[in-house]
C-alpha cells in the first residue's frame, strides 16, 4: 500500500465500492482506487472496534495472482519464485502462506508480498500471490520478465478480497466456516461460506488474530454482508487500517519500506529463512549476506515522542545534541497505546531500545526514545 | 456579539475588543477525530492569516491560521488533556484561543455566519 494515484486519472472501484457507499463511507483515492478511509463513526472508534471486537476491511484492491508449473510440480514454481525473493518457497508446506519481499539487484526493496503454496486439488505447481495495489503493474512485469519457460503468471484482477481483523474474528468465522476458524497462523484453506467459494488464510496486518479472505468479485458483496450481519463486526476504512499496521510494528511499502531499503535494514531478517540466508541465489544476496554477518549501518527502529505531540513521516531524527541521524518514516497517533508513535530508520549507534533521541516537528526538537516494537501487542494465533 | 468566518474555517466570535478562536463544525468533521492540539503561548502576537494553532487528528496536522491581527490573551489549556472535545463541541467548549484585536476593521473582510453556510454550500 503507498502513494495515492494521480487525480486526473479515473479512480478504479473495487467489487465492494457500493456497500462502503452505502454505508456511508468516506471515498478517497488510493492507490488509484476510490477508497473507504472512514465510515461515518471514525477512525479511532474503528481502531478501537478492532482491537477489542472484529473489523471487517475490503483489500480488493490489492493484487492477487497465481504463478503455476506447466509441469504441475511444486519445486519447479517456488524455484522461479525463490530466483525473486528471500524467502523459502521450496519447502513450503501446501496451504501455507510466507511474507517475503521483491528484491532489487541492490538488494532494495521492490515491493513486499504474500506467497501461498496452493493447497487445492489439482493445483499443484501454483503459487498465490498478493502484492501491493499501488506496485502491481510493476510488480508483473517484473516476475513476468523474469520467470522461466514453463512457469507462467496469471493475475486475478476478478477476485475480491477482505480481511476480517480483531480477537472476535475466530468466533465470528466458526459460524460461518468452522473450517477456517480451525487454521493457524499463515495456513489457509478453500472453503464454502454461504455456499460462496472463498480462499481463506489466517493472517492479516493489524497485530490481531484474523483471516484474510478472498472470493469471486461477484460474489464478494454477499460475503461482506454475511460477515457484517454479526453484531461483532463492523467495516474498517483505510485510515484505521494505518493506524493499527503502524501500532503493530508492521512496514507501509512506500513509506517504511522502497528501493533504498533493505530487509536487513528494515528488520526484516525474521521473513528469510535459515537455508535463504545461507545458500543466497536471490537478488541483492551479497548485501543481505553481509548486512546480517556485519550488521546494517542504519536500521528501522520503533520510535515514542514524550509528548502528545504526533511526529509524521519525514521528521528528522536527531540525538539530543543534535546530530542528525535518522528519518521518520511513518508517524502517528496509536489510539490503543493512547499516544503518539513512530517509526524510522536510525544510525546504528543510536538504535537500542531506550536511547534518547529529538524529532524535529514544526522546527522543534521533540524529545523521543527508541521504543520496542510492536507498540500493541501481536495477538497472532499460533 | 458577532461571528465571522474564513475560508479556511476558523470562526472568530468577537466580544467587546477581543474574539474567541476556534475550527467550525464542518472543519472538524473533515478532520476526523482530533488527537493533538499545540496551541500559541499566552502573549504572543499574530498578524492574520498566521500560523497560530495546529490540529492533528489521526490521519494528518492541519494548521490553524489567525483570522485577524491582534495579541493571543488567553488559550484553551483543556485541549491538551481532551483535544476531543473540538469535535464534540467545536463552537463552544472546543475553542483554541482569545485574541485583542488590533485593528476591527479586518473582521469586515470576513464572512458572517449566512455565507459561511453558503461557502460550506458549495464546497461540500
Amino acid at each position: 500500500m503507498a502513494e495515492p494515484a494521480h487525480s486526473d486519472e479515473p479512480l478504479l472501484k473495487t467489487p465492494l465500492h457500493a456497500e462502503h457507499v452505502a454505508l456511508g463511507a468516506r471515498m478517497v483515492p488510493f492507490a488509484g482506487y476510490d477508497m473507504p478511509v472512514q465510515y461515518p463513526t471514525g477512525i479511532l472508534t474503528e481502531h478501537n472496534w478492532t482491537r477489542e471486537h472484529a473489523g471487517l476491511f475490503d483489500v480488493s484492491h490489492m493484487g492477487q495472482a497465481f504463478l503455476a508449473a506447466e509441469d504441475k510440480s511444486h519445486e519447479t514454481v517456488a524455484k522461479a519464485l525463490e530466483a525473486l525473493i528471500p524467502a523459502d518457497v521450496v519447502n513450503l508446506k501446501p496451504n501455507q502462506q510466507r511474507y517475503s519481499q521483491l528484491l532489487a539487484d541492490d538488494g532494495g526493496i521492490l515491493d513486499d508480498l504474500m506467497v501461498t503454496r496452493v493447497g487445492a486439488p489439482g493445483h499443484e505447481g501454483w503459487l498465490y500471490l498478493v502484492v501491493n495495489a499501488s506496485m502491481k503493474e510493476q510488480d508483473y512485469a517484473h516476475i513476468q520478465a523474469r520467470l522461466p519457460k514453463g512457469v507462467s503468471l496469471n493475475r486475478k484482477d476478478e477476485l475480491g478480497l477482505m480481511a476480517l481483523q480483531g480477537p472476535s474474528a475466530e468466533a465470528v468465522m466458526a459460524k460461518l466456516s468452522p473450517e477456517a476458524a480451525a487454521l493457524s497462523f499463515m495456513m489457509s484453506a478453500d472453503v464454502q461460506i454461504d455456499g460462496i467459494w472463498c480462499h481463506v488464510s489466517r493472517s492479516g496486518y493489524t497485530g490481531e488474530d484474523g483471516f484474510e479472505i478472498s472470493c469471486k468479485g461477484e460474489d464478494a458483496a454477499k460475503l461482506w454482508r454475511a460477515l457484517l450481519a454479526d453484531p461483532e463486526v463492523k467495516a474498517i476504512g483505510l485510515g484505521a487500517r494505518d493506524s493499527l499496521r503502524l501500532e503493530a510494528g508492521l512496514c507501509l511499502y512506500g513509506h517504511d519500506i522502497d528501493t533504498t531499503t533493505s530487509p536487513i535494514e528494515a528488520g526484516l531478517i525474521w521473513s528469510i529463512q535459515k537455508r535463504r540466508r545461507e545458500e543466497g541465489g536471490f537478488p541483492g544476496a551479497a548485501r543481505v549476506q553481509r548486512e546480517i554477518k556485519d550488521g546494517a549501518a542504519r536500521v528501522r527502529v520503533g520510535i515514542r515522542p514524550e509528548g502528545r505531540a504526533p511526529a509524521r513521516e519525514g521528521s528528522v531524527i536527531t540525538t539530543p545534541d543534535g546530530r542528525e541521524v535518522g528519518i521518520v518514516t511513518s508517524g502517528g497517533f496509536g489510539p490503543t497505546v493512547n499516544g503518539p508513535v513512530a517509526m524510522g530508520y536510525v544510525a546504528k549507534d543510536v538504535s537500542a531500545v531506550g536511547t534518547d533521541l529529538h524529532l524535529i516537528v514544526r522546527g522543534k526538537p521533540l524529545p523521543a526514545k527508541v521504543a520496542a516494537m510492536p507498540f500493541a501487542p501481536h495477538r497472532y494465533k499460533r | 456579539m458577532t461571528t465571522r468566518y474564513t475560508k479556511d474555517h476558523e470562526y472568530i466570535r468577537v466580544e467587546g475588543d477581543a474574539g474567541i478562536v476556534g475550527i467550525s463544525d464542518y472543519a472538524q468533521g473533515q478532520l476526523g477525530d482530533v488527537v493533538f492540539v499545540e496551541l500559541p503561548s499566552v502573549g504572543k502576537t499574530l498578524s492574520k492569516g498566521d500560523e497560530a494553532a495546529v490540529v492533528e487528528s489521526v490521519k494528518a496536522a492541519s494548521e490553524v491560521y489567525a483570522p485577524v491581527s491582534g495579541e493571543v490573551v488567553e488559550v484553551n489549556s483543556e485541549l491538551e488533556a481532551s483535544p476531543g472535545t473540538v469535535n464534540e463541541d467545536p463552537a463552544g467548549r472546543g475553542w483554541f484561543m482569545k485574541i485583542r484585536l488590533t485593528n476591527e476593521s479586518e473582521l469586515d473582510g470576513l464572512m458572517t455566519e449566512e455565507q459561511y453556510g453558503e461557502f460550506v454550500k458549495s464546497i461540500s
